[in-house]
């Protein structure tokens, strides 16, 4: 193995990417795991919101649309890096006057809940829109059966609704997986310590900034792989029992 | 009423994912980027520098319980009135205009600042010799505003988000000088990635904008803490703490005089 | 015109928008804004390097995003595969990530090639707009290139077919007949993906250009206000993006979007 590395002049780069220090490859996967917690969370997050804003848009009064239209606008054409200062900041701030009314004291907020309020509120607004189309896309005639059958709106959406949504919705669900891991890197630029920002540690104390910044892309990558393949799988098993379309052409 | 108390209650205890802060501990806030001699992490994640034994020796002094707690120099004030944090130890220099917005312990050293150039470059840190160059600071930093009231009219500045980031576009040749801190800059020049500089004198002073020293940052009305890091300060310097762990850094005193 | 306002005169929506009005009142009464005239100058040329930067880096890399998507649709293997991995890996990775490499990466390489310094490049080298453009480029092109390669891919075989019996060479084909309609399917997407560019516009920050969500940096360390230059940033960027909607509306009410009667 040693001799492969050295033949291809690679000794240098892997003692660096080594798992224990004074290699900074154990920093990298603890950045990544990090990442990939936040990322979960969001996404998590997001979905809520998101099905609470699906059905908020398509079920709810005239004022809700038009709030919920007012979220996703916003969300939607600021760029995330100014919403993620606004939101920490106001987060923060609504926290701590929430705990002093209630008589607490300081409340402590790890950097991973910060991320994932921050990033999950973001999520939502797509997830919103992603939700809504995706209901939308269920035939009409399932629901007004579900609803001739007497099914409360809880046991509709269960049985249902959510369901016959799933397919529909997992390629813009996967799409906003993919966007919900990316992100996780703008918090580099508020100083949370994920992935990108350890790569940007590690690459300015060793001055190896290609090495690590290749390295942290990889890792990313093998991210968005994985998760598209499973993606897919899951699109495969949701749409089990489907006439499959005429492929080609 | 209560219900919602309750809930409040519960999302609460639910973001504090943590575990609870103990009354005791002070957080003490550093800069997260690298800031060598200062404060720079390892592979393993332990921080060290002069800073860093610093704080750990005012905090003893002062029989304080601290946490040293990594947040970005780029909001390390919001984070310190936001109260993710209790005291700013990271190089912070006292000025008027932040004096404004939080307090400031006394003084734990003062050093100037300094212009750092390529050694072939032939300048010295005044704006009429710099006019034409491109000068590189840190965000948020005294530099950066006597940069802007000094250097601004006359040459181009580009502002970094981390001083290495300067120093790394200043060893690549995109930047032609940086200003900074004298004792970091003398780190960075006589460190392997820097031998292509050197340090050419120091700026002119002005005290209103470079500050009267580095001290602690702390809330507006923080009184008691505030006592109990003068003291610990203090007491740092009195009983030789200070200079003995000055000594294993650098040549001579940074005091503030 | 006043169609167009038709929709905002029922009633929730004129007491939305008298609510909407009333807190935009307050904010602007009761919130710190004296700053804005000392960084007027400075905020009028962040927009426009904002504005530049997104125009030159959506126009360059749509150009480059049709190569791109054509070598995917009907290309050899050995130009399909390369353009493949190209949008793979640009689309799979933070773009964040790729400018710090962009700019950092090759920084470091400067000190160890001395000739690059009296190369010609060398001024351009120096600044930091040029990496911007090239990362937002590269990677507004990786984005659009699977679009096109869709587009591409979706044109009627049959107009191919019978533009061939037609006798045309294979670049009026493409010029006349792909080409044209392929553009046709993307420009609906057009507009979002604009949008998203300019979301992405603010990291370039992080490399010393100056746009203007670095002017509201700077005006936040300056001033220590936390709020007030943010909401300002939130409410240029809205604006930017709802001219955005409103000219590709435009185009598309003008028929560029629309494909010719008939086929």
């Amino acid at each position: 193995m040693e001799a492969l590395l050295a033949a291809l002049g690679l000794t240098e780069t892997a003692a660096l990417l080594s798992l224990s220090p004074p290699g900074w490859g154990g920093n990298l996967l603890r950045g990544l795991v990090k990442s990939l917690q936040i990322a979960g969370g969001a996404f998590a997050f997001g979905l809520l919101i998101g099905i609470f804003g699906a059905y908020g848009k398509l079920y709810g009064s005239l004022v809700t649309r038009d709030l919920l239209g007012i979220y996703t606008t916003v969300i939607r054409s600021v760029p995330e890096l100014v919403l993620i200062l606004i939101l920490f900041f106001v987060g923060t701030d609504l926290l701590n006057q929430a705990s002093a009314a209630l008589g607490y004291g300081r409340v402590e907020i790890s950097g991973v809940v910060a991320g994932i309020w921050v990033l999950g509120i973001v999520q939502g607004a797509y997830a919103t829109e992603v939700l809504r189309g995706a209901i939308l896309a269920i035939p009409k005639g399932q629901l007004e059966a579900g609803r001739a059958f007497g099914m409360s709106p809880f046991t509709l959406m269960r049985r249902i609704t959510i369901p016959a949504m799933t397919a529909y919705a997992l390629p813009g669900l996967g799409n906003l997986w993919l966007i919900a891991t990316k992100d996780t890197a703008l918090l580099a630029v508020v100083g949370f310590s994920e992935l990108t920002l350890e790569t940007r540690q590690a690459a300015s104390s060793t001055r190896a900034y290609f090495t690590f910044f290749l390295a942290a892309g990889a890792l990313y990558l093998m991210v968005t792989l994985v998760s598209t393949f499973v993606f897919r799988r899951l699109e495969k098993r949701a749409r089990r029992g489907e006439a499959q379309a005429g492929s080609g052409g | 009423m209560k219900l919602t108390k309750l809930a409040l209650a519960a999302l609460l205890s639910a973001t504090a994912l943590s575990g609870a802060a103990s009354a005791q501990e002070v957080k003490i806030g550093i800069a997260a980027e690298p800031y060598p001699p200062f404060a720079s992490p390892d592979a393993a994640g332990t921080w060290s520098g002069w800073e860093v034994e610093m704080i750990n020796a005012i905090c003893a002094a002062a029989a304080l319980n601290c946490v040293i707690t990594p947040v970005a120099w780029d909001g390390i004030i919001p984070s310190l009135t936001g109260s993710q944090i209790d005291v700013i130890m990271a190089s912070m220099s006292i000025t008027e205009e932040r004096m404004q917005t939080i307090d400031f312990s006394d003084p734990y050293y003062n050093t100037p600042a300094v212009i750092v150039a390529d050694k072939n470059l032939d300048v010295d840190p005044s704006p009429a010799s710099l006019a034409g160059k491109i000068i590189g600071v840190q965000a948020s930093t005294t530099h950066q505003s006597y940069a802007n009231a000094y250097f601004e009219a006359e040459s181009e500045l580009r502002v970094y988000q981390t001083q290495d980031d300067a120093n790394q576009d200043l060893v690549a040749g995109r930047i032609d000088a940086i200003q900074a801190d004298s004792i970091a800059m003398a780190d960075f020049v006589a460190s392997e990635a820097g031998a292509c500089c050197e340090i050419k004198g120091a700026v002119a002073t002005d005290e209103a904008i470079l500050g009267r020293g580095v001290g602690a940052g702390v809330r507006k009305g923080e009184t008691e803490l505030l006592a109990a890091l003068n003291a610990g300060i203090a007491a740092v310097i009195e009983n030789g703490t200070h200079a003995e762990i000055t000594a294993r850094y650098f040549t001579t005193s940074i005091l503030a005089e | 015109m006043i169609a167009a306002l038709k929709p905002l005169m029922l009633p929730h929506r004129l007491v939305l928008i008298a609510i909407g009005i009333g807190i935009f009142v307050f904010c602007a009464l009761t919130m710190r804004w004296d700053w804005i005239p000392d960084y007027q100058d400075l905020i009028f040329e962040g927009i426009w390097r904002t504005l530049w930067i997104l125009v030159v880096s959506v126009v360059f890399g749509f150009l480059l995003a049709i190569p791109i998507g054509f070598a995917q649709a009907a290309g050899p293997w050995y130009l399909a595969a390369p353009a493949a991995a190209f949008c793979t890996v640009i689309r799979g990775t933070p773009l964040l990530l790729q400018i710090w490499l962009l700019y950092f990466g090759l920084g470091s390489l400067f000190p160890q090639f001395p000739w690059i310094r009296s190369s010609e490049l060398w001024p351009y080298l120096r600044q930091a707009w040029p990496y911007a453009i090239v990362a937002l480029t590269i990677s507004y092109a990786a984005y659009e290139g699977e679009i096109m390669r869709g587009a591409f891919a979706s044109v009627a075989k049959g107009q191919l077919e019978s533009a061939r019996a037609f006798g045309m060479s294979r670049g009026k084909l493409f010029r006349r007949i792909w080409l044209p309609q392929a553009i046709r399917t993307a420009l609906p997407t057009l507009g979002g993906e604009t949008i998203l560019q300019l979301k992405a516009t603010p990291l370039v920050a992080t490399i010393t250009v100056v746009e203007i969500y670095a002017v509201a940096s700077r005006v936040r360390q300056d001033t220590f206000i936390v709020y007030e230059p943010l909401l300002l940033l939130a409410c240029i960027y809205m604006l930017i993006a709802g001219a955005i909607t409103l000219l590709f509306r435009h185009l598309e009410k003008r028929g560029v979007g629309r494909s010719s009667g008939g086929t």
